[in-house]
């Protein structure tokens, strides 16, 4: 086996032509590994379905590769790939039961009628529906059709499955349950799984490495924890989770506020910078505090297991700090009132532009 | 019927009657056809009490049967044949992006619905002449060959309705699966595509079980179908044998249009 599953390499899709097109991809090289649970996030217009859509062969690149398991496959079409999908709206087949639609792949690939009942029956059990083989699609609930499209993708074994926003359609409950689901077939399975999803929180769950893609391009690659605590850019910061951006001038040993005040930073970073900080990663404390950055109390804002801080610099930049309910469900703190800031040593990011 | 309505038509005064008496129009004659059908008078003029008589005599008159079975052979092999031409055409018409004339495309399939069937019949009958003249070849193919023309918009029709209603991403997903392009269509879209094709095979046979007008003019001698016959008919006396053939004609019409209703209205 390959070291990587499936490889990009400087894909490009542009739709339409001269100055019409438009780059739904743009250069994108992106390597992922075999077993991983692989998550491709942005907003919607990214072009994080494109690229899905350009692994399973529905769409051909304008430029670039793509490799699968080491083999050129970028023009192979997809019903010759190795690679199935569970769609956003299932594309369950009405005409057919629940065991023909999770048999069909087999049932395409010439496997004899023996072992097509026993992988259906194992990929039935897989997802809990044993009762529902002979139902027909329409009989089912949304959570049901989910699973069903999930074993019909998962029944030919394919090298990688493709999950374009499969638990969009599902409440919140349902969603949730889904969730574990998903990586306890992916555990059980061992497939790689490359998920494309706009939910932010959802990504940072469930994935082993996170692809952040905004405009057609890959903005940053890396694990959850490394995206959230390391974006490399505005763009990233703001979407994943809350960030405070604060404008500064980088200096050797931190950022100068245009306030006067430093935060201190490794690594230096000359010139017009942005300071990105969590809101989990402010503390107040009293203002004369030695390396307290002074501000003013604007709004309180619960939220059960918290308080959000919302707070002015004496320049008038707007800072957050979500603050952990104490038992008292008391923060003492008053609208108006003078407070120091004091970010968590090493959490601050400095970003450039 | 609790929706609010601003405006109801129904509320206009002499929208009521108008209905009545266009119905009354429409489904009058019909009726007085199928009541007389079964008049014991040899005459349209009285009633002179109930018989079967007119049926059986026409089921005996071995010209009435053959002109019979001309008009079933003709229609079976014009519905087929048109429905599957039909079919190709609507899957080369929704099975890929809209280009440009594809309007005109539209236009040229339909033409038999637009076209003067009178100038069709003699624009046939020109060039059937010339080829029976060149082949000898006298047989019904040409009449199963120009129903056949004409039957395609009648079949075509309700293919692309379904064709177009069907949901796409499951061909993408029959791909995805490791389908073929003609097992994606002989798995997925034929079975999604079946009722349609089922109900333009039906208003293609009852067209061409129907059609005087073509018939009539490119047929050779003895070559009669169930219309033609009654028109020649018509040209001596009327008589109630007519009538029962015409109610036998309504009562298959009726049951394949109810047919195609009730596979038209079939969801997936």
């Amino acid at each position: 086996m390959a070291k990587h599953i499936i490889s990009a390499r400087n894909l490009v899709k542009a739709f339409g032509t001269g100055e019409f097109a438009v780059r739904a991809l743009d250069t994108v090289s992106l390597d992922i590994r075999p077993g991983e649970f692989f998550t491709l996030l942005g907003p919607s217009g990214c072009g994080k379905t494109t690229l899905l859509r350009l692994f399973a062969g529905f769409e051909m690149p304008s430029a670039g590769t793509i490799l699968l398991d080491g083999e050129d496959v970028t023009v192979l079409p997809p019903n010759r790939r190795p690679i199935n999908t569970v769609f956003q709206s299932y594309a369950l087949f009405p005409h057919l039961t629940v065991a023909e639609n999770v048999g069909f792949a087999l049932k395409m690939q010439g496997k004899p009628r023996a072992e097509i009942e026993a992988t259906v029956a194992r990929m039935l059990a897989l997802v809990r529906l044993e009762a529902m083989a002979g139902r027909k699609i329409t009989q089912l609930s949304g959570g049901q059709q989910q699973r069903v499209a999930l074993a019909r993708a998962l029944a030919p074994h394919p090298k990688v499955l493709l999950l374009d926003e499969p638990l969009s359609a599902l409440d919140l409950k349902l969603r949730k349950e889904m969730q574990v689901e998903l990586k306890r077939l992916q555990n059980e399975t061992g497939i790689t799984f490359i998920f494309v999803t706009h939910d932010q929180e959802e990504a940072l769950t469930m994935s082993d490495r996170i692809a952040v893609m905004s405009a057609g391009k890959l903005q940053q690659v890396g694990t959850p924890k490394e995206i959230y605590t390391h974006p490399i850019n505005r763009f990233v910061a703001a979407f994943i989770g809350e960030t405070n951006f604060i404008e500064a001038v980088g200096e050797t040993g931190g950022a100068r506020l245009k306030t006067g005040d430093l935060i201190p930073v490794e690594g230096v970073l000359h010139g017009p910078v942005t300071v990105a900080i969590r809101p989990e990663q402010l503390r107040l404390v009293p203002p004369e505090t030695e390396g307290a950055i002074a501000a003013t109390v604007r709004d309180l804002v619960y939220f059960g297991t918290g308080t959000h801080c919302h707070m002015a610099l004496a320049d008038g930049t707007a800072l957050t700090a979500r603050l952990q309910s104490p038992a008292s469900g008391e923060i003492g703190l008053a609208l108006g009132e003078s407070v120091g800031v004091l970010p968590t040593p090493g959490a601050a990011q400095l970003l450039r532009e | 019927m609790s929706e609010q309505r601003s405006f109801d038509v129904a509320d206009l005064p002499g929208v009521g009657p108008t209905a009545l008496l266009v119905f009354a129009g429409l489904y009058a004659p019909i009726v007085t056809l199928v009541v007389y059908s079964f008049n014991a008078a040899p005459s349209v003029a009285t009633w002179d009490g109930f018989t079967f008589d007119w049926y059986l005599k026409a089921w005996h008159n071995s010209t009435v049967m053959n002109a019979a079975a001309n008009s079933l052979i003709i229609a079976t092999l014009a519905a087929l044949f048109s429905t599957a031409l039909a079919t190709l055409a609507a899957l080369g018409t929704t099975r890929r992006p809209a280009f440009f004339g594809i309007t005109a495309i539209y236009a040229a399939i339909n033409q038999p619905l637009m076209v003067p069937e009178i100038v069709t019949a003699v624009a046939l009958l020109i060039v059937i002449a010339a080829i029976k003249a060149a082949t000898g070849y006298a047989g019904l193919g040409y009449l199963v060959i120009a129903h056949t023309a004409f039957c395609i918009p009648f079949a075509y029709l309700p293919i692309r309705a379904r064709l177009e209603g069907m949901d796409l991403t499951l061909e993408t997903a029959a791909a995805d699966l490791y389908a073929s392009p003609w097992q994606s269509f002989r798995f997925v879209t034929l079975p999604q595509l079946t009722p349609g094709i089922l109900a333009g095979w039906m208003l293609a046979f009852v067209t061409s079980l129907d059609d005087v007008v073509i018939t009539e003019f490119i047929k050779s001698p003895g070559q009669d179908t169930l219309p033609t016959y009654m028109l020649g008919q018509l040209r001596r006396a009327m008589t109630p044998d007519i009538n029962a053939l015409s109610a036998a004609l309504l009562g298959l019409t009726l049951v394949l249009l109810s047919g195609f209703f009730l596979l038209s209205r079939r969801k997936s």
